[in-house]
């Protein structure tokens, strides 16, 4: 079923670990993101996959055939080039026409017919005869699209495309990546360091921290549902509130108990690949800001769960309202930990009355939106 | 403000201006190292007369006359040639192929390799004329006008490498990773991105070797063995015997052509892609 599969991955510069049992299985036409800092072995990864660094152990297989060893120009991917890569000698048209130049089964006026259609599926008709060095960084990077995708690649891998580019075309560039790899039908690898581009891109992505692919998964359920510590942290913003490890939860693996203040027991999931610290330990409770509700009353004790354990409630005395349009973000001290939080509020229904600076407020979680991680856990 | 304005107006004003002196000694400098060379091609130039009385001076192209009548500067003139040719041949294609290769490896010592290459460039040329003489004497070269060759280009080699290398420390390698993405075998990438990439350093690189070679005397002097002078030997044998117009004449032709040849690999090497 996977079209390009990736098996076990792993290679080493001297002393570094730039990759460790990477392995992925990609499917034809997806969308599918690399993202992770800097370093972290998303861009030795991709250039495996185009065949200019060869892995010290594992394969790479593309349609059920072997392609570990064999040469990029042997190989049916395409890359685009984080600094493009243009001939600075050629023009625009004859960069573009470059992998069919070399063909000599082409005819000139098939080529020419071929670089024509290219140019005009990146929005650059009739800039053939330009030389690549008049052309801006948006032109530039259409340009190196184009010249990638003349040949119809089974993967086209992208290696950062758009870090160059200022953060209005970055937006549009976006729109009409995903737009062109739709009409091609042609599979993406798109590796990049921005999170917001790898969440809205993508069909699919994998988080990728030193070396070690974290998890992989639609953006949705990585940003909802993360694995590890990393990709929580990474992915979007995290309150992180202390807690105490109790036990691993004896029905279901993955999940665990920890201890409130109070005494108040709550279960929930724990970071992947990481190891169970013992009973008493501090470990961080994991939150998205915006899966906490704001309620306006303050009654009863808290921490406190609801009788399916399915829901906790924390009390929050507000420290700080930033108005968002949108949302409002609201700062406050958690009611007995001296804990400081973020929750954000969606404001359709506006905010709850009575809510300002220093007023009491209550906090709703789903207990399925909190990740334990080791106290420390954190790169 | 007023005040701080009107003290930055007198600031400036008492500020000497730095660039003034510092023209007057480059240019004092410079006027005091071209002179000579000035003198030489002046001299060429004049009749024979009295030189220290400027109303007597004329001009004649006389001695340039003689000279292309002159079958052994003739003669010189062509091994001189056809050494320059062949050196900076030879020279712009090990140096551009050494100079790929260090650029391309990932070898831990080639900062070690690349000082070797370009050793020459710091030996005084007496050691390294003397030593390839010793060299060529004990592997049995006979010397002529092919140990000369050799000779030189082992000191071209090591200049066409530190300026192909220059060019090479700018040059975005990608660019040959994607052409080799885009289905280019090694000599095709060879053949149409990198050598056209570098065309303006290889020619730099070239014109540099062959200059070199042209004006060089030590290593010539030391390998050439008898009857295959260089222009520059040919000089230097035609001074025992006295110096005559014939040699200013001679000299400013290599001044000359020296001048054209730096002119046109600085013109190249500045040429951005």
């Amino acid at each position: 079923m996977a079209m390009l599969s990736i098996r076990q991955i792993s290679k080493r510069f001297g002393a570094h670990n730039a990759l460790r049992d990477a392995s992925l299985d990609l499917g034809s036409g997806e969308f599918f993101s690399i993202l992770g800092p800097s370093g972290c072995g998303k861009s030795t990864l991709l250039r495996i996959l185009g065949g200019f660094e060869a892995p010290d152990s594992g394969s790479i297989c593309l349609d059920g055939k072997d392609i570990t060893r064999l040469l990029p120009s042997e190989r049916p991917t395409n890359m685009v080039f984080q600094r493009y890569a243009l001939f600075p000698h050629l023009s625009v048209a004859e960069n573009v026409g470059f992998s069919l130049s070399l063909q000599k089964k082409v005819t000139a006026s098939d080529r020419r017919r071929r670089i024509d259609e290219a140019l005009a599926l990146v929005a650059m008709d009739g800039l053939g005869e330009r030389s690549v060095q008049s052309l801006s960084g948006g032109q530039q990077q259409r340009v190196a699209l184009a010249r990638a995708i003349i040949c119809r690649p089974r993967v086209l891998l992208l290696d950062e495309p758009l870090s160059a580019l200022d953060l209005q075309l970055r937006l549009r560039m976006q729109v009409e990546l995903r737009a062109l790899q739709r009409r091609l039908g042609m599979t993406f690898v798109f590796v990049t360091h921005d999170q917001g581009e790898a969440l809205s891109m993508s069909d699919r992505m994998a988080v990728i921290n030193g070396g070690h692919i974290e998890q992989v998964g639609t953006p949705s359920a990585l940003y909802d549902r993360p694995a590890t510590d990393f990709v929580a942290s990474f992915l979007g913003t995290m309150n992180r509130v202390p807690v105490q490890f109790h036990a691993p939860c004896e029905h279901s693996a993955n999940h665990v108990w920890v201890e409130l203040t109070g005494g108040q027991r709550l279960r929930a999931r724990w970071s992947e690949g990481t190891t169970m610290p013992p009973s008493g330990a501090l470990v961080s409770m994991l939150v998205r800001p915006e899966k906490m509700g704001i309620r306006e009353d303050c009654h009863g004790s808290t921490p406190r769960m609801t009788e399916a354990g399915d829901e906790l409630t924390l009390s929050c005395r507000v420290a700080d309202m930033a108005f968002h349009g949108a949302t409002t973000q609201i700062t406050g001290q958690l009611h007995d930990v001296d804990i400081s939080v973020t929750a954000t509020h969606l404001n359709r229904d506006g905010l709850p009355v009575g809510l300002g600076q220093g007023s009491r407020v209550r906090l709703v979680v789903k207990t399925e939106h909190i990740l334990i991680a080791p106290d420390n856990a954190r790169n | 403000m007023e005040m701080e304005g009107a003290l930055a107006t007198v600031e400036l004003k008492r500020r000497p201006r730095p660039h003034a002196i510092a023209y007057l000694i480059s240019l004092v400098c410079y006027g005091l190292m071209l002179l000579p060379l000035v003198a030489i091609i002046f001299y060429s130039f004049l009749a024979p007369g009295d030189a220290s009385d400027a109303s007597q001076w004329s001009f004649t192209w006389d001695w340039y006359q003689a000279l292309s009548h002159d079958e052994s500067i003739l003669e010189a003139l062509t091994t001189s040639l056809i050494v320059a040719v062949v050196a900076s041949l030879g020279s712009t294609s090990i140096g551009l192929l050494g100079a790929l290769a260090l650029h391309r490896s990932q070898f831990s010592r080639s900062e070690l390799v690349s000082g070797l290459a370009t050793l020459p460039l710091a030996l005084p040329e007496l050691v390294l004329g003397l030593a390839s003489v010793i060299w060529f004497g004990t592997i049995g070269l006979s010397l002529g006008i092919n140990s000369v060759i050799i000779g030189h280009i082992t000191l071209t080699t090591a200049y066409v490498v530190t300026v192909i290398n220059a060019r090479l420390t700018d040059f975005d390698s990608a660019v040959i990773d994607a052409a080799s993405d885009l289905g280019a075998t090694p000599w095709q990438v060879a053949r149409r991105v990198t050598i056209p990439l570098l065309a303006p350093a290889i020619g730099a690189g070239a014109m540099m070797a062959f200059t070199l070679s042209f004006d060089d005397f030590m290593i010539s002097f030391f390998t050439a063995g008898v009857d295959h002078d260089t222009l520059p030997m040919r000089i230097y044998s035609m001074i025992r015997f006295g110096i005559n117009r014939e040699i200013y004449a001679l000299s400013t032709v290599l001044i000359l052509l020296t001048i054209t040849g730096l002119g046109v690999s600085s013109w190249l090497r500045r040429r951005s892609i």
